[in-house]
């Protein structure tokens, strides 16, 4: 913020002339309801007031605590000067919550970086053999990840099971680092129009039950030729997948969307578009690092 | 005790005048001035108004309740900017009418949610938080499959937006209906929530 924030003048003038009011308006009530010495009621007398057969009685409050009341007053003063208080003027202090905020990550920064900076120079493979950096791993994937892929990172319909050292997109460092820091975008298109209609469908759905050694309704041998046509560029000829693209690997009975007869009959009638977003930004190059390690130490 | 003191209490027109002027101060010091500040009362470089659907959602969003668990405020403490993103700024919110900042957070703060799942996971959550995370207490939202938007309303409520500063154009109010009629609530919440505090970030 440089120069003043207001978009009209008078409001500092505003603020500065109604808290002075309200500060020197104390005091003068204070001074105002005091007990006057010209008076002459001791203390314990009454006061004169009755109401209702209740008395007032001249009781006054301590001196301490009255002096209390004044020590805020001055303490307001202090307090608005340092801080930002008349005003739009900084404060002696120059204190914004922003910059307290700086002052807390840099102090951090200062802690953690270090750590991150040494796990940077080492190899995920290797790193992930270190039960520190995995820990650290582990909590930035209950924070990031974990609410797709469970905090178990089993994953579930739809998410992967990371788990199990079957990936779509590769398993190295590598690729698993190019995976959290780019995102990935599935795109298996919707093939039931394309692949002539019910009979179609459920012939090349028997197919790719055929593939993991399990029989469907349809019949497997049409369901192969429907297959190699418009299947097999992206699964493979023997429908063993392709990482480079991403494809599922339809032979290892993994399914990711449910391998059920229902399940695989909705995949090719409607695809899949699964979206796994960039974490780029969000975590930055040497917290993926780590992440990768824990992530490459729960299948290898 | 003086005279002048007993004017005060024994007069209770006056003092209610009296204490209307004292417990004023704090409003006109603390309130007033924000209708005057930039930070405030201008909106952020880049930032656009809600579109329709993410407007139908946002309403959606009020309905069920979802600002009562999630608030839309994220402070500017760093145990929080590192699980949410920046902090949130006044200018990202003078559109905002009401604004759903909240104070209770059963669930996360949700301030910088867009683009952190995707519209999948979006949509499997919302139908049941059980099917994409076993631990959530969230409820379920089924509903909002099968309710469809009419867009009845929509421009109405744009212009009222309008009348209140939010700088939607003719075109928008004149298509608003068109763009929200005939597509599922959740498809409208979805688009909300995806842009939700796209507009700051930390570049690393």
């Amino acid at each position: 913020m440089t120069g003043t924030d207001f978009t009209q003048g008078w409001v500092n003038g505003w603020i500065i002339t109604i808290v002075l009011i309200n500060l020197v308006g104390c005091l003068w009530l204070l001074w105002w309801t005091r007990k006057r010495p010209e008076d002459h009621i001791a203390e314990g007398e009454s006061m004169g007031h009755s109401f209702d057969g209740i008395e007032e009685l001249n009781n006054p409050l301590p001196h301490w605590w009255l002096n209390l009341f004044y020590f805020t007053i001055a303490f307001a003063f202090i307090y608005l000067t340092l801080y930002p208080g008349w005003g739009d003027a900084k404060g002696m202090l120059g204190w914004t919550s922003h910059g307290q905020w700086g002052t807390e990550v840099e102090k951090a920064n200062n802690r953690y970086d270090r750590i991150f900076a040494e796990y940077a120079g080492v190899p995920v493979a290797e790193l992930a053999k270190n039960p520190e950096a995995v820990k650290i791993g582990q909590r930035l994937f209950g924070n990031n990840c974990a609410l797709c892929h469970g905090s178990d990172a089993r994953g579930n319909t739809g998410y992967p099971n990371l788990t199990d050292a079957d990936w779509l997109y590769g398993g190295t460092p590598e690729k698993i680092m190019e995976t959290v820091t780019g995102g990935r975008n599935a795109m298996m298109p919707a093939l039931g129009a394309a692949l002539g209609g019910e009979q179609g469908i459920k012939d090349v759905a028997a197919y790719v039950l055929s593939l993991s050694g399990r029989q469907g309704a349809g019949d497997a041998t049409a369901g192969k030729a429907k297959f190699d046509m418009m299947c097999a560029a992206c699964h493979g000829p023997d429908g063993k997948g392709n990482q480079m693209l991403g494809s599922a690997n339809l032979t290892d009975n993994i399914w990711l969307y449910g391998g059920t007869e229902v399940a695989i009959t909705e995949t090719i009638v409607n695809g899949r578009q699964g979206k796994m977003p960039a974490f780029k930004d969000t975590l930055g190059e040497q917290k993926i690092h780590v992440l990768a390690a824990y992530v490459y130490s729960l299948s290898n | 005790m003086a005279k002048t003191h007993e004017i005060v209490e024994k007069n209770v027109g006056l003092m209610i005048i009296l204490t209307l002027v004292a417990v004023s101060f704090g409003g006109l010091v603390e309130i007033v001035p924000l209708f005057f500040q930039k930070q405030t009362s201008e909106p952020l470089e880049g930032m656009k108004p809600w579109n329709a659907l993410q407007l139908e959602g946002r309403d959606i969003y009020i309905r069920e309740g979802c600002n009562t668990c999630h608030s839309q405020m994220i402070r500017p403490f760093r145990a929080e900017t590192e699980r949410y993103g920046h902090y949130s700024v006044a200018g990202e919110h003078v559109w905002e009418h009401p604004f759903l900042w909240g104070s209770k957070r059963t669930g996360p703060d949700l301030a910088r949610v867009g683009g952190r799942y995707s519209d999948k996971w979006h949509e499997d959550h919302l139908y049941n938080p059980r099917d994409v995370v076993p631990e959530s207490n969230m409820p379920s939202f089924p509903w909002l499959f099968d309710n469809t938007l009419s867009g009845d309303d929509t421009g109405a409520k744009m212009e009222a937006l309008r009348a209140v500063g939010v700088p939607y154009t003719d075109a928008d109010i004149a298509g608003a209906k068109a763009a929200v009629e005939g597509k599922r609530e959740i498809d409208a919440v979805v688009a909300y929530l995806q842009g939700l505090g796209t507009i700051l970030s930390f570049k690393r």
